[in-house]
């Protein structure tokens, strides 16, 4: 009876979830930036898993290759680059963390009671066991979406509309483009310095 | 809801994503370190990607999002790479000035 009732996606959502939560509650209370950069890491990687469960498997998978493989690695260069004894260990007052705690635990509050209380999000959708896995397959049409053309909107009746439902090659080349030059002015916010500190090489 | 019989809904998504938010913005309040404030706005974008696919999954809801969630959640990705570099190399440009990565020393341009 129990566990013809047992819900394995419930399951896994629930340990995804509570680990997401507790290492993104240990990157706010660990005071030791190493401890919060493996915490980030942990968290990010289990919300990947909250995005597979989710059906967003293409988006799961970047999150953990592009954010968890790549940003976080950043990441984590920038703490080794500037770790120095005093500056690992980093901690706030009594006060402030009194105050922050306060108000964040009211706006915590006031988004779950909105999370809550909608009753279209909080009515399982009853449609759900008749989804084949087969068709969350995201891969192709997004791929397809980022080219230009909305492989999943084809059943769209009106025609007007369906235009309006264009795809997502405009901004994926506009992405592109902010990626180079945000990259570029990365290198040259962050280039040595020595050039600029004695111009007429006067030391 | 009855724990682990109760089925996962868009809201338990969005509670996930919320405590994602504002554990992200105590970061970024609370953090002395440059590094601990530019962890603070992952964690909140992340909060904000897991709406994106709570929203887009048809498993969660009958008239969801559909692809536009995930698309949306993956510029999300991309803009937070972009972000996190750059933030990082004013961060280092800061340590390289200052010698220090505390945000409470970089008050150079207080008004």
């Amino acid at each position: 009876m129990l566990l013809g009732t047992f819900d394995l996606h419930t399951f896994l959502f629930v340990l995804f979830a509570l680990t997401a939560c507790l290492f993104a509650a240990g990157v706010l209370f660990s005071s030791n930036i190493v401890r919060m950069a493996f915490h980030l890491v942990l968290s990010l990687g289990s919300s990947a898993g909250l995005f597979f469960l989710a059906g967003a498997e293409f988006v799961g998978a970047m999150q953990l290759m592009i954010y968890v493989g790549g940003t976080l690695v950043l990441l984590v260069f920038g703490v080794m680059l500037t770790a120095q004894h005093r500056f690992l260990e980093m901690r706030t007052n009594a006060g402030e963390w009194v105050l922050s705690l306060v108000v964040g635990g009211a706006l915590l509050m006031v988004l779950l009671q909105a999370a809550f209380s909608v009753s279209q999000w909080n009515t399982p959708n009853t449609e759900r066991s008749q989804l084949a896995v087969d068709e969350s397959k995201a891969a192709t049409p997004i791929g397809a979406a980022l080219a230009g053309v909305r492989v999943d909107k084809l059943q769209q009746k009106d025609a007007h509309l369906r235009a309006g439902m264009s795809g997502y090659l405009m901004p994926f080349v506009i992405v592109s483009m902010h990626l180079l030059v945000v990259l570029v002015g990365a290198a040259y916010l962050a280039r040595p310095r020595m050039a600029v500190r004695n111009p007429k090489g006067g030391g | 809801m009855t724990g682990l019989l109760a089925v996962i809904t868009v809201s338990h998504y969005l509670a996930v994503g919320a405590f994602f938010f504002v554990t992200g913005v105590l970061c970024m309040a609370t953090k002395r370190n440059a590094l601990g404030v530019l962890m603070g706005i992952e964690l909140v974008l992340n909060g904000a990607n897991l709406n994106f696919i709570a929203f887009g999954s048809k498993y969660l809801r009958s008239e969801s999002l559909g692809l536009d969630g995930q698309l949306m959640a993956l510029f999300v990705i991309i803009l937070a790479a972009a972000e996190a570099a750059v933030a990082l190399a004013i961060a280092l440009s800061f340590y390289n000035a200052h010698s220090t990565i505390d945000v409470d020393q970089g008050d150079e341009l207080k008004g």
